[in-house]
């Protein structure tokens, strides 16, 4: 069983994946260790197959780099789980990077 | 038991404020859960606090905001309008630009002040490197390289907003810089021991480096509530590095204070991050109360020689540097170096050097008002 989950990149961050801003990732409904796929299943997933270079400005140690604010479905992740929200079909995840000139 | 306690954390959170709406954002100041309208609510009130209770402005003022399409400046723009309008400022609200001649960065940028130009409907004055100065920064760079290039931009910046709000006979200047950025500036300047910065960075209303007198209204605001406020509102931003900044000493600050934000405990999520949001402000109240020992030679202020600009020396630092590069000594005001055989071989007299202009002889100017029948969409202000 697997699940879709839009995905958007704002703030400068869409110039790590070829200028496109939104994306559609398809993602197991169950991670390999049976339990449900977490944000931070997707965030690696995204480092390990959306990326050829620059990994560092995405993801730092376990989780998203610092300076780069995550919403789901509109929601300040602070206010979810963070990085172990567990992912639902249809979810809207935005990363925006804070990290540029104002 | 983890599924439950995860199920029970994703139940809709209310608003702390109005305890109707979904809350959507956690206040890194607060940690206070709230709602859309309830933010936009705070921020916009707490900025008006901030002008109010420092009395940045009075009615009749000629404002420049210092705009670089950038998401600071962009929503500086958008909230002094709109508190403007609301509460009766009186004020002459300005976009002045610098256009410092950096190729596929400034030049896409400024495109953004332009549309902000249209969607804020205020005027826009934009000041060039090339004009001002006879060097863009594209050239400066091919001639210093990239590691001080940084410094002499921030110097020439500074002066060239001066020049532009003398040519638009402005009061006041007003720069988006925000909580983070005040944060950051503390923290390099204590690494650098530069403490004659050390007592001015962390005024929201400062007179000592420029002619013009120049506030911080975001000084108390948090980049992640800036950037919120623009995700939600739609504003439209720049969002990219300066492509000859990567090398900046501030770049290192940055790193580190958003590491420190990041350091968590194993146990409780969030908890031990609200305590260390609060750093921010230690660092701008350390800031503030650094003493300095009675008996250091703190630098005077006087004017230039050359082109009349504030300056701690018989020549500001912009004159200094603009020597160096006109004289084919890139490293002529960056270093102490003292000049040798070598140096002085190498000397080159460039041709077609810019005269700087002498800040009295500065005629007014105009700035651009908005197009009357642009098709862009103009902002929304309404409360």
């Amino acid at each position: 069983m697997s699940i879709n989950v839009k995905v958007e990149f704002s703030g400068g961050m869409e110039l790590l994946f070829d200028n496109v801003r939104h994306h559609t990732i398809e993602q197991p409904a169950k991670s390999s260790d049976n339990q449900p796929t977490t944000l931070k299943d997707l965030i690696f997933y995204i480092r390990d197959n959306m990326m050829t270079e620059k990994k560092e400005l995405f993801v730092d140690k376990d989780t998203v780099r610092p300076g780069i604010l995550v919403l789901i479905n509109n929601v300040d992740w602070e206010l979810c789980d963070e990085i172990d929200y567990q992912l639902e079909d249809n979810d809207e995840i935005v990363f925006i990077s804070t990290l540029h000139g104002g | 038991e983890r599924s439950f306690l995860t199920a029970a954390s994703n139940m809709v959170k209310l608003c702390v404020i109005c305890e109707t709406e979904r809350a959507v954002l956690k206040r890194p100041k607060t940690g206070q859960q709230i709602c859309r309208s309830c933010f936009y609510h705070v921020f916009e009130t707490e900025i008006h606090h901030t002008i109010v209770d420092n009395n940045l402005f009075k009615p009749g003022d000629r404002i420049a905001i210092g705009a670089s399409g950038g998401k600071d400046s962009t929503v500086l723009a958008h909230v002094l309008k709109t508190l403007n309008e609301r509460y009766n400022y009186g004020l002459e609200l300005y976009l002045l630009s610098v256009d410092e001649g950096i190729t596929g960065y400034r030049d896409d940028s400024l495109e953004t002040v332009k549309r902000n130009q249209q969607q804020y409907e205020l005027p826009l004055k934009i000041v060039s490197y090339s004009d001002l100065y006879g060097w863009t920064m594209d050239e400066i760079v091919k001639e210093v390289g990239l590691k001080n290039n940084c410094t002499f931009c921030g110097v020439f910046r500074r002066q060239a907003l001066d020049r532009g709000s003398v040519m638009l006979g402005i009061d006041h200047v007003v720069t988006g810089h925000n909580a983070d950025d005040i944060a950051e500036t503390v923290l390099m300047n204590i690494l650098r021991g530069d403490i004659a910065r050390l007592g001015r960075c962390t005024e929201i209303i400062t007179k000592g480096e420029s002619m013009v007198r120049r506030s911080k209204p975001f000084k108390y605001t948090y980049e992640k509530e800036i950037v919120m406020y623009a995700y939600f509102k739609k504003l439209d931003y720049f969002s990219t590095e300066c492509i000859y900044s990567p090398n900046a000493y501030r770049g290192y600050a940055r790193t580190f204070l958003k590491d420190l934000e990041a350091v968590r405990p194993s146990a409780i999520i969030g908890m031990y991050r609200d305590l260390l949001c609060r750093y921010r402000e230690d660092i701008i109240h350390s800031g503030e109360a650094f003493e300095i020992k009675t008996g250091v030679k703190m630098p005077e202020q006087q004017t230039c020689t050359r082109c009349g600009y504030i300056s701690s020396n018989e020549l500001c630092k912009a004159c200094v540097l603009l020597d160096g590069l006109n004289r084919g000594l890139p490293r002529l005001g960056i270093t102490r170096e003292q000049r040798t055989r070598h140096d002085e071989a190498k000397e080159v007299k460039k041709t077609g050097v810019t005269k700087i202009q002498h800040f009295s002889d500065i005629q007014r100017a105009e700035a651009t008002p908005p197009m009357a029948n642009s098709n862009i969409k103009k902002i929304d202000i309404s409360y």
